[in-house]
């Protein structure tokens, strides 16, 4: 029953942890241009199957995989703000919401041309068998995606704190036209946080291929389940991304230890609604800061 | 046509203690204001004052953090916009919030909506009563688009109006829910010299025909010459009231808002013949 | 509801009558008969969409939900409890409309982003339950044997008898929305979507006019539903999932979200590139109906039916600027 217990734990933090980095992507986007970036899941599907091709066809030894597959990933970003987003600034908020919904099924629908329906898997990041913790069995790769997120966090964290791209990025995030008339080029801003959030997204895709496989279709899904997390940490913040993320993925691990294993994609969406309708600053933003954002 | 009962003695609107605080700030505070029936009453005071606050908190599109506002002894504090609207107050808008793509006739017909009663079905199935309640709307739609000498315009989309004539309109639609107050917000920024005075008679026959005015203003000459009562208001909170003549001699007055010459800041006007923008 | 929409839905009446004789003569296209049920089906989900998108403002990615919810309850009460097609309809419309209440009250709060969220979640827990209730709705092999509709003891069966029988329904849904456009409501919606706070102090309520238009929408999307549900007597929950909330929306971009025309010309055209044109490029279907939806989103927003205007009026510049040239 212990030993139950903390199995649920670890994979929920495990996924959870993937949840909270899809999170930080919706944020970065969010915070510099209070865009939602629909095809946020994509990302993390593409980070998984660029990093199938590497590590797959091309034999690439797996850590050159994870980077190249990243980096691909970060120039598909790079390219949807740079020759899309870009042109569409000035537009409603619903045709900004069709564009990225529209982006994103092009990623998926492109996505299902090259790489067709199957799943496909990755080697685990390093051989062997789960270890044994308390009678729990963990599996390996599960410490990896702990540690890489781990890092990624303290990385942003540095990031936004002491490099002076981080600090105009903020900047723009707390006011784009005090930051324009402050020299910051916004414009560049943006760009940047299209490539971060395509890198983290990716970052997580890779990791999590390995345990649960990747398909052309698993975007969607992740994409909503990391905006639950985005949501219910409060958009816009990063620390809630991270602990609203790790409540996430220990509430769906919960349910389908305990209740029903059917049902458990169906959590997630069911808080992602709960915030929506109670709270939809979420648990660390502030009611009067969301009223201002025009969601 | 009359459009409210004739002024009685009681206060229309009366306002307890309010205030309204956005995170630490708090834009209005210990607000008690009492408008007596039937009155023009003006609402002045240095930019940030927290003059279209106060409009706002009135009408509904905000909901104070504390206080009262009653409307003739009923209290409307916090309540939806929509049923503020329905128990009789209206407004305009700094930004002439028109509804662009419509025609001119159909703005004035929205602002029938308090007054009407057809609802989904009714319209969809096109039921008995539906057909002739459209012809009372439109009925009454054109008197008062008649009331502010717009007739001619009706069929045009209202977007496509000059600025003055905006505004007119949209004074007409306030009108057109049978308010028993009305609040004006800036109605005369952007208007020349000749538009502001038609402004002005338009409100004075506001007030002839019983509806309260709450008028927001910054052109000086317009409040002195056509209200009966001024509120001036500074950093959230009520420095003077009385008449026009009582409020242009009050130092306190002179020092925040009107300037250090001789109390009535210069015109800024545009000669008459100039169109608005 | 204005001389030009009579003419409009005179023509469209007309034309779609003749449409199956001339069609059915020619071997290659007859079964466009076909083709033109599922548009009429489809259509009755848009109009419903068209109304909260274009005319509201507001955006929802759950009709394909509602969609489900009507196929699955007349589904079910007809496969398990022998109920009459035309009684489980109705019970499917009223079960949708309570749902969207339920789920519009809360979600239409909010906008935008959230409110598309709220909207996606919602339609994907409908999925994942149709998908998971296995003892209810067969889970995801779906219902079979769905029985065909009887109107007057003749059953239902030809496609022709179809054919009429949806577009009628799809004809007197038309009338109800562009009566329902052009009232006192319709009025308010367009308020409501031009300056919703100038419409509430107007008296207008627009929380309860948004939820309304959604519950509208639900229950035509539910009609829609019975009778793809009798039509094709066999569904499972991969018709009714996201992708299909999202090709609802490019069929009401396309033709052109503000006008219920719009969503009906959009509507056909997309069945027919779905249903035809695309299927001997299955594996491109997803790409090329994002990259229309794309298209349309940055370029032409008002959809196909704004393209007539935009002529119009560019026409019409042209020649002014010569004549302020020759005065």
């Amino acid at each position: 029953m212990g030993t139950d217990f903390l199995q649920y734990t670890v994979s929920g933090l495990t996924i959870g942890a993937i949840y909270a980095m899809v999170a930080i992507g919706y944020n970065a986007i969010y915070s510099v241009t209070e865009i939602i970036n629909f095809a946020q899941g994509e990302f993390v599907m593409l980070g998984g199957l660029f990093a199938v091709f590497f590590a797959g066809t091309l034999h690439l030894p797996l850590y050159a995989a994870f980077v190249c597959a990243v980096i691909l990933t970060g120039c598909v970003g790079f390219a949807m703000d740079r020759f899309i987003i870009e042109r569409a600034r000035d537009k409603s908020v619903l045709s900004l919401i069709v564009i990225t919904l529209a982006l994103s099924i092009m990623l998926k629908g492109s996505a299902m041309l090259w790489w067709g329906k199957d799943p496909y898997s990755l080697p685990a990041f390093s051989p062997g068998g789960p270890i044994r913790i308390a009678g729990a069995a963990i599996q390996l790769q599960a410490l990896w995606i702990l540690g890489i997120c781990a890092l990624i966090i303290i990385g942003l964290t540095l990031f936004f704190r002491k490099s002076i791209y981080g600090q105009a990025m903020l900047a723009c995030a707390n006011n784009a036209n005090a930051a324009r008339l402050a020299g910051i080029p916004v414009g560049h801003m943006v760009l940047l946080s299209f490539v971060l959030s395509a890198i983290i997204g990716a970052a997580a895709g890779v990791l999590i291929t390995p345990v649960s496989m990747m398909d052309y279709d698993r975007g969607a899904l992740l994409g909503l389940k990391g905006f639950g997390a985005a949501a219910l940490g409060g958009l816009g913040q990063f620390f809630g991304a991270l602990a609203a993320g790790l409540l996430l993925g220990l509430a769906e691990s919960f349910c389908a230890g305990y209740l029903s294993s059917g049902y458990k994609d169906a959590v997630a969406l069911f808080l992602l609604l709960l915030v929506l309708f109670l709270k939809p600053e979420g648990l660390f933003g502030s009611r009067e800061a969301a009223r201002l954002k025009k969601y | 046509m009359t459009l409210a009962a004739p002024r009685s003695d009681a206060p229309i609107l009366r306002i307890e203690g309010l205030e309204m605080r956005f995170g630490g700030v708090a834009a209005l505070q210990g607000i008690n204001y009492e408008v007596p029936g039937g009155i023009i009453q003006a609402l002045i005071g240095p930019n940030g004052a927290g003059k279209t606050t106060l409009f706002n908190c009135i009408s509904g599109v905000l909901e104070p953090s504390d206080g009262i506002i009653s409307l003739e002894g009923r209290r409307i504090e916090g309540l939806a916009p929509h049923k503020i609207a329905e128990y009789g107050v209206s407004r305009t808008f700094q930004h002439v919030a028109l509804f662009k793509m419509m025609t001119v006739l159909e703005n004035v017909m929205l602002a029938r909506h308090p007054r009407t009663r057809c609802g989904f079905l009714a319209a969809g199935f096109r039921l008995p009563g539906m057909r002739s309640e459209e012809a009372r709307i439109r009925e009454k739609a054109l008197e008062y688009l008649d009331l502010v000498g717009l007739t001619e315009l009706a069929g045009l989309d209202a977007g496509t109006l000059p600025l003055g004539k905006q505004k007119i309109l949209e004074i007409g639609r306030a009108l057109a829910t049978e308010p028993r107050l009305i609040l004006l917000d800036e109605p005369a920024g952007g208007l020349n010299m000749r538009e502001t005075e038609e402004l002005g008679d338009l409100i004075q026959q506001i007030k002839n025909l019983g509806v309260t005015v709450l008028l927001v203003e910054h052109d000086m000459n317009l409040i002195m010459d056509i209200s009966d009562r001024i509120m001036v208001l500074n950093y959230g909170e009520v420095l003077a009231s009385g008449t026009p003549a009582e409020i242009k001699e009050n130092s306190a007055v002179i020092e925040a808002y009107l300037g250090v010459e001789d109390g009535i800041s210069v015109s800024r006007k545009r000669p008459e013949g100039e169109p608005g923008y | 509801m204005g001389r030009k929409n009579w003419l409009i839905l005179l023509g469209t009446a007309v034309f779609i009558c003749i449409f199956p004789l001339l069609v059915t003569k020619i071997r290659a296209i007859s079964h466009y008969v076909d083709v033109m049920i599922f548009a009429g089906i489809f259509t009755l989900v848009s109009i419903g969409l068209s109304l909260l998108m274009g005319y509201a403002g507001q955006i929802s990615l759950a009709q394909a939900a509602f969609f489900g919810i009507g196929a699955y309850t007349s589904g079910i009460l007809t496969t398990r409890f022998g109920l009459n097609p035309w009684a489980a309809m109705p019970a499917g419309m009223v079960l949708c409309g309570f749902v969207a209440w339920i789920v519009g009250v809360p979600a239409l709060r909010l906008k935008g982003h959230y409110l598309a969220m709220a909207t996606l979640g919602f339609g994907v827990i409908v999925n994942i339950f149709l998908a998971e209730q296995v003892n209810l709705t067969g889970g995801p092999s779906g219902l079979t044997d769905i029985p065909a509709m009887r109107i007057a003891g003749f059953k239902i069966s030809s496609e022709i008898a179809w054919y009429y029988l949806v577009w009628g329904i799809v004809f007197c849904a038309l009338i109800f929305c562009l009566q329902l456009l052009h009232s006192r409501v319709g009025r308010a919606l367009r308020a409501i979507h031009e300056e919703e706070k100038a419409a509430e102090s107007m008296g207008v309520p627009t929380a309860r006019y948004k939820v309304q238009v959604f519950v509208v929408g639900a229950m035509l999307a539910a009609i829609g539903g019975s009778l793809y549900a009798h039509y094709v007597t066999c569904i499972n929950p991969s018709s009714f999932n996201l992708m299909w909330s999202i090709r609802f929306m490019l069929m009401v971009m396309v033709g052109g979200m503000h006008s219920l025309w719009g969503a009906l010309a959009g509507t056909v055209l997309m069945t027919f590139v779905g249903n035809e044109w695309l299927q001997m490029f299955a594996e491109f279907e997803i790409l090329v109906y994002g990259s229309i939806l794309l298209a349309v989103a940055l370029f032409l927003p008002g959809g196909i039916v704004s393209i007539v205007p935009m002529i119009a009026a560019r026409r019409r510049k042209r020649s002014s600027t010569i004549e302020d040239a020759v005065s």
